[in-house]
Parts: C-alpha cells; sequence; structure tokens
C-alpha cells in the first residue's frame, strides 16, 4: 500500500519539524506518552505487507499508561519507567497499535496531518515500527523502499526509525537511512538535545545477549545492530573527571541525569548519607526551593534516589533539601557533580571477569586506567601509562605492563570473559577510553599500513582534550533547556532565558561535528605523556602464524603478530557482508566494507608480493597474467549478482601480512586480487546461523571449515564449464598466513576465527615485523600453484565477461583490466592472507586447496582424505601443512576429505568429520579434481572479489573469483563461514546448515571442498 | 559526597583506659614486660595532648580487666564520617570489647553497622581497626594475620562512596604499623624494606596523589594527626627516645605543631598512638 498521497504529505511536513518544535510538542502535551510524540515526526511507512506479516504481534492491548515515558508517568512511578528497557515500552505501545492498523492500513495514508492527535501519532508509530520489525527480520528488503522513503521521494533510500531514550526517559524517534552510520543518528539526538559538548556522550543498544554496546559512530547502525532492533539509549560515555570544566549546563544536566540513573540502579554505589545528599540536590534542581506547602512529605517518593529507597533516606533527603534554598538548578547540579565524581566507582564501567587463576573479578576501566576489583575491593590498578598494549584473543583479554623500575621485563596479564564477545568489548571499551583521556588527539588509524577487517577499531572521536578545546570556543547563550522537573511543575527555574538559540546552537553543532569529523582523521596522535599510542591490531592478530605464512598480504601491515611476548591478536575478519542478489544488496555490502576499502586503498599502493607472488613473477606465466575482465562478466552476474564490488575484505584479511619484499612486478597482480571486484553476488552466504562464515565461491569448491568457533564454508561455483577457482583466505589469511602460497582454497579457518576474536591495541606504534614474517612459504608450494594457474586460464575467457566495478580502488581496477587483456593465466587472489587465484580446471578447483592451520602448524595432520583421495593428487596441491617459521601457537588437526566432483553438490555429512574438541582440528572435504590442473593451461582471471557478512556469531567472507580459460569461465565461490562461540554451540548442526544454506543459495553449483577446522578453547591458549 | 574531606578534620575522641591485665598475655604466650604504671601515665599525656592541646573533645571508656587489650580501641571500630563500622577482631576474646563501645557511639548519633551481624560469624570475616589506613579520599585495609579479605569486603560494602583496596602488610604485623596519616595527603611510612613493599603496593592501587614522608624507624611510622577546627595541623609521634633519627624528618613538616608523646609501653605489646583513639567528626558538614 505504502505511499498514498495523505500520508506522504504528512510524512513531508513532519520531517521539517525542527527539534524545538517536538520538543514543544511535547511539553504541550505532557499527558501524551513521550514515546508517541517522538513518532510524529516520522513518515508512516505503511507497508501492508508489513501489517500482514506480523498479525501475530497484532495483540488488542488497552494503552498501558504507565508503560509510558511521560512525565506524569515518571511521577507516578518513582522515575522507575526511565530505566525500563524502551524496548518494553515499545513493545506495549506497539501492541496497542497494531489492531487498528492491520485491519485498515489504508487508512493511514487519508488521516489528516493532524499531528497533535495521540491517536494517530501511535498508529504512525507503530507502522514504522512494524517496517522495522520486518526489515529487521528479511535483513534487507526493498519492499517498502519506495513508500518509505517521504524525505527523499525519488530516492530509493529506505529509512527507519530509531528510538532513542534520552537521559530524562523520553523518547526521541529519529529516521534515518537504513544505511547511515552511527554518527548520523548521535548528530541528530546532540542536535534534538541541543548539545553540544557531545563528545562525552554516545548512544548504546542491547546486542542479542543483552549486552550494552556503544554504536560506533564510523560504522552503519544497521551492521552493528545486527538482528536487534533499532532501539539506543542516549547515555554518557565518558565520564568527565572534573564536571565543573564542562562548559554548559545542560552538559552538566545530562550528565546529572546519567548519574541519577547509574545510582538508582545501583551501578553506582553510594552510602546512605550521599544517596541522601545527591537525592536532596535533585530536588533541588528539579524543584526548586523546598516549599513547606507544596511539597508535602510525599512529593519526595516520585523521586528514585536510591536502589532502595527507605523512607528514612526520603526524610533525609527532605531535611537537606531544605537547606539548599536559594540554589539555582545549575548550581544544584554542579554540587550533585562535585559530590558525585568523588564516589570510587564514578565512570569505571565494571566487567565481569576471571583472572588466571579463575578467580571471578571485575574489570573496571575508567578515565585513569584499569582497576581490579574482587567483589567490591580494589585488588589492582593499571594506570594507562602503565599499560603498553591492549589486546584481547577470543574470550581472553590481555594488557602488557610496563616494567616496573626493578623489573627488566614487561609482563602481560591475562583475564577470561565470559565469552568472545565480551572481551572484544571489554578491550573497545579500553581502547576508547585511553584515546579519550589519554591522548590529546586520537591515534590515527594507521591505515596505509594495515588493513584491517571490520574489526579494526579505534576511537575515532575528539578526546576530552579536543572536545575541552573545541567547548573553550562555544560562544552562545546558554540554551534554554526543560530539566524534568521543569516539565512536571511547569514553572521555569532556571536563571537562563528562555529563549530558544536553537538555530544558533545548531549551527554551532553542526560545525562542531565537522570538527569533530575532521579530528577523527588526524594524523598522528600524541600520546601525552607516554610514548605509546596504543594500537589496535585487530586483523593483524594472527600474528605469527599468519605473517610467516602469508607473504603477500599486502596492506596490512599491522602486525599480526606479537612483539615481544607475544600476545598477539588475531583478527577475526570482522567484516561479514552478505551477498545478496540485488544490487542494493551489494551496495550496502560495499557500504560495509567502506571501511576496509578506505583501508585497503590505502595500504593498496604499497605493493606487497607475496613470496608465491614473487616466484610468479619469476615464472614466465606469471609475467603473463592478467585477468580478462571484460567478456564473462555478465553471464556470471546474472547467475551472482549483478553488481560487482571489490571487496576490501579480503585485503583486509590478509591484513596481517605485508610484504613488503615482494617484487614489484607482483604486485601489481596482486593489487587486483586484493580489490577484488564483487560481482557475482554470491547468493547469501551468510547464513542466519549464529556464527559466521565466510564464504568464498570457489569454482566448485565448498570448504567449510568449522574452527571451534569457527566454520568455513566454500563453495565454489562453476560457471558454465569452467572454472577458475580463486580463492582466498582472507581471514584466516592473517593468521593463517601460511597458507597463502597456495591459492586458493584454502582456507584456514582457524585463522580467521580468530582474526575475529583477536585484536590488540597498542599503546606504542609498532608496526610491524610481520613483512618478514609474511614471507615464508614453501618454494614448493608456490611453484605448484603455479602451474596450476597457467592450467585453468586459458579455456573460457569468452564466455563470461566478468564486470568488476572497480570504482573503489582505481589501482586496483587498474591492474585488472591489464589483466584482462593480457589474460593469461590466472590470477592469484589472495583474499585476506594469500588469496591466490589459481585457474584450474573447472571441477578441480579443489586440488588447490590445501589447508594449512593459521595457527602455524605446529602439528598439523595431513588431511584424510575421505572419499576421493584424487584431489590432492591432481591438484598438485596436496594438502599441505605448511609450516611457519613461528612457534606454533594452536595445535591444528587437518583432515580433508575429498569428493569426486560432480557436478552437482556432493553431500557433505557432517557426521562424517570428526571433531575434537580440545584442539584444533581441520577438515577438509574435497571433491575430486576432474581435471589435471596442474597442466592446464593458465586461466585469465576475470574477476575476483571477497565479500564477508558479519552477524552475531558468524561470520561469512564469500570470496568470488572468476577465471576464463581455454574459453570457459570459471567461478570459483569460496565461502567461510566462521562460527564462534561457546561451546554450547553445536558446531555440527551449525556446519550441516552452513552447507545446506549454501547450496541453496547457489544450486547451480557443487560443492567441491569443505574444510572443517575447529579450535576449542584449550587451543587457544598460547601454548 | 558529602562526607569526603580533607582527612584530619576531626572533633572527638574515643579513648579506653588501661586494664589492670596490661600486658597479660592473652593467650598464653610469652609474658612481655610492661610497666603498666607507666602504660598508665603516657596513657594520661596522651589525653591530656588531645583534649588540652589539640582540643578535641574526649569520650572516655572505663577500663575492664576482664579486657587486656580494650586499650587498644582502634581495633574494634572503623569510623568515617557518620557511620562506625563494628568490626570482628581476629581474637575471639575481643569481640565482646565492642560492647561499651556501641553505648557511646549510639550517644553521638552514629550510624553503627555490625560486622559481626552481616557476616552472620560464618563469614569468616575478620578486621581490626589498626589494619585500616584511611585517607580521607579511600581506604587501604592491610590483609595481615588479623584481617582478611571478607572482613575488607564488609568495610568496602559499609563504606561505598570510597574505593577500598586491599594491601599485603609486609615489615610489620599491621597495617598501621608500619604507616598512618600524617596529614590530609601525608602519609608516614616507615622506610623499612617491607613497608616499601607494601607502599609500592599501595601506590600502585590509589588513583589520588600522597606525600610520603618517609622515617627511618618503624615506630615512628605510626603518628597521630589532627587538624584541629582552629586549622592547626597537630601530629602527636612518639618521642625521641623512642625514635631519635626520625624526630628531624617530622620537623620538616611545615606549620605543624608537633606534640611528641611517648607509648613505649604500647610498643611493647604491639601497639602504638593511633591505638589508642578512635577519632570522630561528628561536625558534618555537606555543603
Amino acid at each position: 500500500m505504502t505511499t498514498e498521497g495523505g500520508s506522504e504529505a504528512e510524512v513531508k511536513k513532519e520531517p521539517e519539524k525542527s527539534p524545538e518544535e517536538q520538543q514543544e510538542e511535547q511539553q504541550s502535551d505532557p499527558s501524551e506518552s513521550a514515546p508517541n510524540a517522538g513518532t510524529e515526526p516520522q513518515p508512516a511507512p505503511d507497508n501492508q505487507e508489513n501489517v500482514e506479516a506480523e498479525p501475530a504481534e497484532a495483540e488488542p492491548a488497552s494503552p498501558d499508561p504507565t508503560s509510558t515515558p511521560s512525565p506524569s508517568g515518571q511521577k507516578k512511578e518513582k522515575g522507575i519507567s526511565r530505566f525500563l528497557p524502551p524496548w518494553l515500552k515499545r513493545q506495549k505501545s506497539h501492541s496497542q497499535a497494531e489492531p487498528k492498523d492491520s485491519p485498515a492500513p489504508s487508512d493511514t495514508p487519508t488521516q489528516p496531518p493532524t499531528q497533535e492527535e495521540p491517536v494517530k501519532e501511535e498508529k504512525e508509530g507503530d507502522l514504522e515500527e512494524e517496517v522495522q520489525q520486518q526489515e529487521e527480520q528479511k535483513g534487507e528488503e526493498q519492499a517498502d523502499s519506495a513508500g518509505v522513503s517521504p524525505l527523499k521521494v525519488g530516492k530509493k533510500m529506505k529509512l527507519v526509525v530509531c528510538h532513542v531514550t534520552l537521559l530524562d526517559g523520553s523518547q526521541f524517534p529519529c529516521e534515518v537511512e537504513k544505511r547511515a552510520k552511527g554518527q548520523y543518528l548521535f548528530s541528530k539526538v546532540c542536535e534534538h538535545l541541543n548539545l553540544l559538548e557531545k563528545d562525552y556522550f554516545g548512544l548504546s543498544f542491547k546486542d542479542n545477549a543483552d549486552q550494552k554496546c556503544w554504536l560506533d559512530p564510523t560504522k552503519e547502525i544497521k551492521r552493528q545492530i545486527r538482528n536487534s532492533q533499532w532501539q539506543f539509549a542516549f547515555n554518557v560515555k565518558f565520564y568527565p573527571p572534573d564536571p565543573s570544566q564542562l562548559m554548559e549546563d545542560i552538559t552538566r544536566y545530562l550528565l546529572c541525569l546519567q548519574l541519577r540513573q547509574d545510582i538508582s540502579s545501583g551501578r553506582l554505589p553510594c552510602s546512605f548519607v550521599t544517596h541522601a545528599l545527591l537525592g536532596s540536590y535533585t530536588l533541588q534542581a528539579e524543584l526548586g526551593d523546598h516549599d513547606p506547602d507544596e511539597h508535602r512529605l510525599d512529593y519526595i517518593s516520585d523521586f528514585q534516589f536510591a536502589p532502595t529507597q527507605t523512607k528514612e533516606l526520603e526524610v533525609k533527603v527532605a531535611e537537606l533539601h531544605k537547606s539548599h534554598k536559594g540554589m539555582t538548578p545549575a548550581q544544584a547540579d554542579i554540587q550533585f557533580l562535585e559530590n558525585a565524581k568523588k564516589l570510587s566507582m564514578y565512570g569505571v564501567d565494571l566487567h565481569h571477569a576471571k583472572d588466571s587463576e579463575g578467580v571471578d573479578i571485575m574489570l573496571g576501566v575508567c578515565a585513569n586506567g584499569l582497576l581490579i576489583y574482587k567483589d567490591r575491593l580494589r585488588i589492582n590498578r593499571f594506570a594507562w601509562p602503565k599499560i603498553l598494549k591492549i589486546s584481547y584473543k577470543r574470550c581472553n583479554f590481555y594488557i602488557k605492563i610496563r616494567p616496573g623500575e626493578a623489573e627488566q621485563f614487561e609482563s602481560t596479564v591475562g583475564f577470561k570473559l565470559p565469552n568472545h564477545r565480551a572481551a572484544k568489548r571489554v578491550w573497545k571499551v579500553c581502547v576508547e577510553h585511553h584515546t579519550f583521556f589519554r591522548l590529546t588527539s586520537p591515534e590515527q588509524p594507521a591505515k596505509s599500513k594495515f588493513l584491517t577487517l571490520g574489526s579494526k577499531f579505534r576511537y575515532s572521536g575528539r578526546t576530552q582534550a579536543q572536545t575541552r578545546q573545541a567547548s573553550a570556543l562555544i560562544h552562545r547563550p546558554p540554551p534554554y533547556f526543560q530539566r524534568t522537573s521543569s516539565k512536571r511543575s511547569s514553572r521555569s527555574l532556571d536563571g537562563a532565558p528562555a529563549v530558544s538559540v536553537s538555530d544558533h546552537a545548531h549551527l554551532l553543532d553542526s560545525a562542531h561535528t565537522l570538527g569533530a569529523g575532521d579530528n577523527g582523521r588526524d594524523s598522528a596522535l600524541e600520546l601525552s605523556s607516554d610514548s605509546k599510542s596504543p594500537q589496535v591490531e585487530e586483523g593483524a592478530e594472527p600474528g605469527e602464524g599468519a605473517a610467516s605464512a602469508v607473504p603477500a598480504e599486502p596492506a596490512l601491515e599491522r602486525k599480526l603478530r606479537v612483539q615481544g611476548e607475544n600476545i598477539y591478536v588475531r583478527h577475526s575478519n570482522l567484516m561479514l557482508e552478505d551477498l545478496d542478489k540485488t544490487q542494493e544488496e551489494v551496495l550496502k555490502h560495499q557500504a560495509s566494507i567502506s571501511e576496509l576499502k578506505r583501508s585497503f586503498m590505502e595500504a593498496a599502493p604499497e605493493p606487497r608480493a607475496n613470496q608465491w607472488d614473487k616466484r610468479l613473477t619469476g615464472s614466465p606465466a606469471t609475467s603473463l597474467r592478467q585477468l580478462a575482465q571484460g567478456s564473462l562478466e555478465e553471464e556470471l552476474a546474472s547467475l551472482f549478482l549483478s553488481k560487482a564490488c571489490f571487496s576490501v575484505l579480503a585485503d583486509a584479511r590478509s591484513t596481517a601480512a605485508s610484504p613488503p619484499e615482494s617484487a614489484l612486478s607482483a604486485v601489481s597482480e596482486k593489487s587486483p586480487t586484493r580489490l577484488e571486484s564483487a560481482l557475482s553476488d554470491s547468493r547469501d552466504l551468510s547464513k542466519s546461523t549464529e556464527d559466521e562464515q565466510s564464504s568464498g565461491l570457489n569454482g566448485q569448491l565448498e570448504v567449510v571449515e568449522v574452527v571451534e568457533e569457527t566454520v568455513v564454508i566454500e563453495e565454489v561455483i562453476k560457471a558454465a564449464r569452467s572454472k577458475n577457482s580463486i580463492s582466498e583466505g582472507p581471514a584466516a589469511d592473517a593468521t593463517a598466513t601460511e597458507r597463502a602460497p597456495e591459492a586458493k582454497d584454502e582456507r584456514s579457518a582457524s585463522s580467521d576465527s580468530e582474526s575475529e576474536e583477536e585484536a590488540e591495541y597498542h599503546p606504542q606504534l609498532s608496526v610491524s615485523t610481520d613483512s618478514a614474517h609474511l614471507i615464508r612459504e614453501d618454494p614448493e608450494e608456490e611453484e605448484q600453484e603455479v602451474e596450476l594457474n597457467r592450467d585453468t586460464t586459458p579455456t573460457n575467457q569468452e564466455q563470461h565477461p566478468i564486470r568488476e566495478d572497480v570504482t573503489a580502488e582505481p589501482a586496483s581496477a587498474a591492474v585488472q583490466r591489464e589483466e584482462q587483456t593480457v589474460a593469461q593465466q590466472h590470477e592469484e587472489e589472495e583474499s585476506g592472507d594469500k588469496v591466490l587465484v589459481i585457474p584450474d580446471k573447472a571441477p578441480n578447483g579443489h586440488s588447490h586447496d590445501r589447508e594449512t592451520p593459521p595457527t602455524l602448524c605446529t602439528e598439523e595432520e595431513e588431511p584424510c582424505v575421505v572419499n576421493g583421495d584424487t584431489s590432492h593428487v591432481d591438484g598438485e596441491r596436496a594438502p599441505q601443512v605448511i609450516c611457519c617459521s613461528e612457534p606454533p601457537v594452536v595445535k591444528t588437526e587437518m583432515v580433508t576429505i575429498s569428493d569426486t566432483f560432480a557436478a552437482q553438490k556432493t553431500e557433505i555429512t557432517t557426521k562424517e568429520v570428526p571433531i575434537v574438541h580440545t584442539e584444533t582440528k581441520t577438515i577438509t572435504y574435497e571433491a575430486a579434481q576432474q581435471d589435471g590442473n596442474g597442466d592446464g593451461e593458465p586461466g585469465v582471471l576475470m574477476t575476483a572479489h571477497t565479500i564477508t557478512s558479519e552477524s552475531l556469531c558468524t561470520t561469512t567472507t564469500t570470496h568470488i573469483t572468476k577465471t576464463l580459460k581455454g574459453g570457459l569461465s570459471e567461478t570459483r565461490i569460496e565461502k567461510r563461514i566462521v562460527i564462534t562461540g561457546d561451546s554450547d554451540i553445536d558446531h555440527d548442526e551449525a556446519l550441516a546448515q552452513a552447507i545446506k544454506e549454501a547450496k541453496e543459495q547457489h544450486p547451480d553449483m557443487s560443492v567441491t571442498r569443505v574444510v572443517v577446522h575447529k579450535e576449542t578453547e584449550l587451543a587457544d591458549e598460547d601454548e | 559526597m558529602a562526607s569526603v574531606c580533607p582527612y584530619g578534620a576531626f572533633t572527638h575522641a574515643i579513648v579506653r583506659g588501661i586494664p589492670e591485665s596490661f600486658g597479660k598475655p592473652a593467650e598464653g604466650g610469652e609474658a612481655i614486660e610492661t610497666d603498666m604504671a607507666r602504660a598508665q601515665r603516657q596513657f594520661g599525656v596522651l589525653m591530656g595532648a588531645l583534649r588540652q592541646k589539640v582540643g578535641l573533645q574526649l569520650m572516655e571508656i572505663p577500663a575492664d580487666a576482664e579486657f587486656p587489650e580494650s586499650w587498644r580501641i582502634e581495633d574494634v571500630a572503623v569510623i568515617q564520617g557518620d557511620t562506625a563500622l563494628i568490626t570482628r577482631p581476629f581474637k575471639e576474646q575481643r569481640r565482646a570489647e565492642a560492647e561499651a563501645l556501641r553505648q557511646v557511639l549510639s550517644e553521638l548519633n552514629m550510624n553503627v553497622v555490625e560486622m559481626g551481624v552481616e557476616e552472620g560469624g560464618s563469614g569468616g570475616a575478620t578486621l581490626e581497626g589498626s589494619d585500616v589506613l584511611f585517607t580521607g579520599k579511600e581506604f587501604f585495609v592491610g590483609i595481615s594475620k588479623h584481617t582478611n579479605h571478607r572482613g575488607a569486603e564488609v568495610l568496602a560494602d559499609t563504606f561505598r562512596d570510597f574505593a577500598v583496596s586491599t594491601v599485603p602488610v609486609c615489615g610489620g604485623s599491621r597495617l598501621k604499623n608500619i604507616c598512618s596519616m600524617g596529614g590530609p595527603e601525608t602519609i608516614i611510612f616507615s622506610n623499612s624494606e617491607g613497608a616499601k613493599k607494601t607502599l609500592r603496593m599501595m601506590e600502585q592501587l590509589t588513583d589520588n596523589h600522597y606525600d610520603v614522608l618517609s622515617v627511618p624507624e618503624t615506630v615512628a611510622a605510626n603518628c597521630v594527626y589532627v587538624r584541629s577546627p582552629a586549622k592547626v595541623d597537630f601530629l602527636l609521634h612518639p618521642t625521641v627516645d623512642e625514635c631519635p633519627d626520625s624526630i628531624a624528618v617530622f620537623q620538616k613538616l611545615p606549620d605543624y605543631t608537633l606534640l611528641p608523646t611517648a607509648c613505649s609501653e604500647a610498643s611493647k605489646l604491639g601497639g602504638a598512638l593511633s591505638s589508642f583513639c578512635l577519632l570522630i567528626n561528628r561536625k558534618f558538614n555537606y555543603f
């Protein structure tokens, strides 16, 4: 239904309202629930489908006044409603409205634009919600897009309504593009609040595990919240140690609101006396002077001063309140903050953990460093200056401590978090706090140096020092704002003129934002005192193994490896992208990867040569390689994605290794690979399963790797007849670097998984030593690869034109094109570490596969061939274990099972895969190679791209390579699916599911190889 | 927090007289030669200094021969602001000492928290005030023979406004034997190796900055600092006889009124100046 004239008109109107107006509206009818008011401004996406789709939700429910955060409601509830999870409230309102809407969805449009009417507003709100939900459920849909984009008609932007719970408990609905980044929403909220000193604040959301996460402003919202609702909370992220230094009262007011929440929820423990004192300031700020007539004994009961509020406390509060006579609200806030800031837990972000001995402790991240608590006792403290590096690996969180005066060596302290997400969360919080409070400017991402996959994370906002500087420049009349009280009692207590300064403020605001943005990118960070600038290493982690193994990873320089004591973090691929068939989706993917690309591009300039490449260069074949892009594409595209995207991902993955050494010539080749044009749409690899999957499509191989936590599935799709396979070992690479040489197929799942799970942050930049490591591969392997490549190529160039959208990275694109012309052999792509594309004969793509255990293979066992043995042989690349010079971190067992390759999908039974829980295992299923790979003529690599998608526990990396060989084009899709989770996940089931989905997605392709790599906790520990 | 104000602003002191059983071996341990008359004299001097020189309001609990160690009143309660935590001393027989104290505290309108009650005795928590150093900004609890982790937890739970850090006690049997407050931001610390270790730990754990006054004799590390209502800094410290080398250090403190006060007899029993008194600030000012 959607967009009918009426609704559109309404919609258009609404968005135009300025925040002030909205506020006014809210104020004008306090009786209306805030949420409803909030939803007004948003367009109603009327989507009948949506409505119908969710009939179940339409439960008749009478409006529940208590659930609404309206001022009155709050009073009655003693402000408790503020603390109700926003979704709770929403839920109710939602259900109320639904009944109406569902029966007559068409009504909406006809509604007169009477926004003041609560009911209608509600309806609108509900509809939107529905849309949201649906979108969430369906993931992406374009269906409603047309109707939904009232703001920008003509554009096909999908809009989503975000519900932001503000600190005063009210809801602020904000419409954003579906692919908007966090920054956009945050700016909108700050604008609404008329807040300039916004760097102390952030938006949080609850993930599926109900854990509070911060919305990264630099990333797409959708990708962060995943399947959660578009429900956010505006919170203080960095508690200023000295609130009196804040420039504006409004900032202090918001901080007060946050602290009141913290106190009443028990997050900020206080003594009785402090509860009473802080409560009395709250009363003074919100109610003004104590008025014996107006303030009876129970006036206080509307407030929540403590987790458990006794009568005694209320009496005490009232008594103290009387003593504050004459104090203005702003003064009362200042007093409140002066007292609150002294509380020992002020600004301390606590995380549950266990120490190395398994004792339950709490990690407290604060402005000064990291605090370790056992129960309520502080048992240790690591000030930022003492911390050299912060890293996490799976569910372990490590800090490297600067040696004391008497000590010679740095020491590393490790903590165990409940799961890897918790570890990552605490790591991120540490990185952010360190940067914000300790540095004068944010650390500049060493983009050029490494590609990190999505997770390369660092705080990109302003530091406290910067925000103070910026604040000093604020010259605006104090903005008028209403304290909660004022809403309650209609009188304005503030001395500030009740003039709306909004416009002015906005201007400033925007200026600020701009500034902020700039800062983010500014380069060098200076560490204030310490020389350390933390580095974050995420992608790199793979560290040792990866580095050594992967020769080629170009861009990434981040070092994966651990220095010194080595804690490495391996990064998992953070990036996951789903491939959808539609262009839009593709676009999304691109967007999601944008970060990677950026880094990638930057990195790209540096040629990296893998050993492989080098070797290749040496060989005749190498010189010839080029990609034949042109002709092949479309056909393939039709099969897959119409669009090509470059996925930087691969690079990112590879991040770890930056092969400085490689010959330049090699570089050129490589570069293309890195940039992969994503074209094909591999249908989605990503499965909703919780794990992450990364899939690479290779001609016909699917490799599923399950790492304890990870499952990697690779699919190889054959286009027409041929086959080129390109594999990437993207994520894995970093970690796994080892595989690098082989080109293709192997992905050591383990590496991937690790990569996602690990990250490091060094206070000091040290970058990579990796390069050196990168290059170790066995010459033999390289050679093999080369041969393989040759074989494949020739066959099919003509058939499938490949289109690449090279746009993203010119350099790469150029390269690719060149390659096309040349059309000789294969290309190697390295996604990640070493994705090499080897043109093989179609079927055989498998042969290439090898798995090298990501972590260095200290122990690697050769893969068992289950079905067909042939594969290994053929390919010349039998699965080999590559040992990295570096010490193996994880024991890995590899099992390879090969099937005869059939055009059809081979069925792979997960059961066949032996899983050893305690160690890392890699299991590979391969289809037997049909053709001799080795001998073939070199194919031409048409396109290669990698797409990564990430969902809750699953990372899916898809690498698609098209190769022309002898007139045949081969499309190889490799999917790597990394399933990360606690032991309770049924890996077999997840794997089976992943394989099944992969097949469904690419019915025309066959699965040629499945590699399961499993790592258990035991394995992860560095040995 | 309202209750946070610079350390040392006390208005009251609670003391308990020297019992006849002073020095009597409590647990059949070796008898220590003490001079009870001298101990009483020293106690009298201390009371006089607190009352007349410093100007505190003194509340004396009569001695009870039944409790040979009852003079160490510091052990049985930890007081901050208007809250008094009645501790659970390591020695079973000392736990009854607090009975008389409770009455005094209630007269002072203190909010009395019973550690024994909270833990029900089953928690095994033990805590003695002489293992607790309150700096005005935070608590350090020395984990010693007398005080365990559980005891520290109870303390942390009682004084929630403050960071409570645990430190190992090295170089003395109790935390207060090796350190004490010498000013609002000054900690007097013994120079001994063990004490340094504890000091390093404290430095690591704190967010605040303190000046450390390092004294060569361990006995000198226990002093009593009070800032009188007239804003005069008083420091009661052991006499020249007890710590000849440390006097010069004390004299470096600017504008302090030094009050040499002997406590040699108490020292023999492991006590110190601070053992004799519970200092209280009954003048809460929240604003």
